[in-house]
């Protein structure tokens, strides 16, 4: 009975086999695929990831504002919250969500980022993995190599189900990103294929349904603070998978069954902008008090 | 598709294919022209024209046009840089009916020719370029493209491939497209190489051809 290739159990397989960890198959695989050598391609994801870092850092330390007027700085005003000391859960909490915010403003302020998968989810990988590691005190080599492991994930999801809000809703596009950003934290923390599995399949379950309906058709509201969720449920996914719980499905079924589930939504709430959010009229910001948005 | 399709592009933001497949498109658009256009009509079709706005999808449009990479941190000033490089561009909204919502047609124009381009942005930042000077074409930008004009007669394709093979070249794709039997044609090679100036050259001395235009491969930002 064995996997079918692509899957993550395939990998799984591969990986306790061999006896390394899923970022070994992964970047195997790539470099076979791509003819670089694997030192080349963790080059390129260095590269990658200090994108991110500039993107993280930008949207704290200036408010980002998009020409729409609904993005308004507010990675920047969490920064200074957790400056002052209003962190309900301590800082590192807190920061992991500043960060989401923040590649996910600059995203929609066309700023520079990694679409990780896709540009909407942009925030969720860089702001798990990178505040993890840092509270952990994780060396590069070994964020980089998380990275093949999400980017890994990534891959199975594309094939087994989607990456796309228009096909999938925003389960595909915020849901996939974090549950690679899951299965990227296990391994990062010394987890088995098989906790990243179960790490896989909590964080997709977790929003399971997710629409996608971007305000005026932008990738901004709800976009950005989904992201900030897609994190805070990556890091809570990859704990519990730490801790020895165990999903009852399998990250494929899970993958398989968000890949079905998108096809059923209506076409008004994948990324068509007719449903949802998208929808309700727009009650104006507090900043101009015109009781609408600038534009 | 691979590791660094999807921890990737980088690019600015917001949206894979309103910004980046924007970039691209214009910037395939340029390379056919072969030089920074003069002037450009630029006409946005579904939810180009419907949300391109606000996905700064003209000022990647134009950025591509000006020969910035799809993550370069000036696409947001596009307008800008097209005023003082002195190209003048006007959108337009355009109905170019059953065709992907994220649609484009641009008319280029600089001192030596002139271009019809019509594409796609098919998602993920990339492209597909239906229509090229009125001819029906399917084209990504993931290749080297050579594309030639000539009037439609026998032979034509086998010169070209003569010419490609000697060269030691190899064809991905290549088709023939024609207005009319007898008419006008346009052939379109994609290469799983970068021909020479030579190579360009002896096909631009085939016996009838009209016009040969290259289109370098697309890179992607990062
Ligand atoms: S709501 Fe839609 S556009 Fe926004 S992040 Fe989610 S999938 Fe992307």
């Amino acid at each position: 009975m064995a996997n079918p290739e692509g899957t993550l159990a395939f990998y799984r397989a591969e990986a306790e086999e061999r006896g390394v960890p899923l970022s070994r198959v992964f970047l195997d695989g790539e470099a076979r695929q791509s003819g670089k050598r694997p030192e080349v391609l963790e080059a390129l994801m260095l590269d990658r990831m200090n994108v991110m870092r500039q993107a993280v850092a930008r949207g704290l330390a200036r408010p980002q504002h998009s020409r729409s007027g609904l993005i308004r700085g507010d990675a920047a005003r969490m920064e200074r919250w957790i400056e002052g000391g209003g962190s309900l859960l301590g800082p590192a909490f807190s920061r992991l969500v500043a960060a989401a915010l923040s590649v996910a403003e600059v995203n929609a302020c066309m700023g520079r980022i990694v679409a990780s998968p896709t540009a909407g989810a942009c925030g969720v990988l860089p702001a798990a993995l990178f505040r993890v590691a840092e509270e952990k005190g994780c060396p590069d080599e070994a964020l980089v190599r998380a990275f093949f492991t999400a980017g890994g994930i990534g891959l199975v999801i594309e094939k087994l189900a989607s990456l796309s809000g228009a096909e999938g809703g925003c389960q595909a596009e915020v849901g996939s990103a974090s549950a690679m950003a899951a299965g990227a934290l296990v391994e990062l923390l010394g987890g088995s294929p098989a906790q990243v599995d179960h790490a896989v399949a909590f964080a997709l379950a977790n929003v399971m349904g997710l629409i996608c309906d971007p305000v005026r058709g932008l990738v901004e509201v709800p976009c950005v603070k989904r992201n900030a969720m897609g994190a805070v449920n990556a890091a809570a996914c990859a704990e519990m998978a730490l801790a020895g719980m165990e999903s009852v499905f399998p990250a494929d079924a899970v993958i398989e069954t968000m890949g079905k589930v998108g096809r059923r939504i209506p076409e008004e709430y994948r990324e068509t902008a007719r449903g949802g959010l998208a929808v309700l009229p727009l009650t104006g910001c507090d900043s101009c008090g015109q009781g609408n948005f600038c534009s | 598709m691979g590791i660094f399709d999807i921890i990737g592009p980088v690019m600015v933001g917001p949206s894979s294919s309103h910004t980046a497949g924007a970039v691209r498109i214009g910037a395939f658009a340029r390379r056919l022209l072969g030089e920074e256009p003069a002037s450009a009509v630029i006409g946005l079709h579904g939810s180009f024209a419907a949300t391109g706005e606000g996905h700064g999808t003209p000022l990647a449009l134009l950025a591509g046009l000006l020969d910035l990479a799809p993550d370069d941190e000036g696409i947001p000033a596009a307008r800008e840089i097209a005023l003082e490089r002195g190209l003048e561009f006007r959108f337009e909204e355009v109905d170019l009916g059953e065709v992907h919502p994220n649609s484009v047609r641009m008319f280029l124009a600089s001192e030596g020719t002139e271009l019809a381009v019509s594409a796609s942005s098919v998602g993920g930042g990339r492209i597909r370029v239906f229509d090229i000077d009125g001819f029906q074409v399917d084209l990504d930008g993931v290749y080297p493209t050579v594309l030639l004009a000539y009037p439609d007669r026998a032979g034509a394709v086998a010169m070209v491939t003569t010419i490609l093979s000697n060269a030691g070249m190899n064809i991905a794709t290549l088709k023939a497209h024609r207005a009319s039997r007898g008419g006008q044609a346009l052939m379109t090679v994609e290469l799983d190489h970068t021909p020479t100036a030579g190579v360009l050259n002896a096909l631009r001395h085939l016996p009838h051809m009209d016009q040969v235009r290259f289109v370098p491969r697309l890179g992607f930002g990062g």
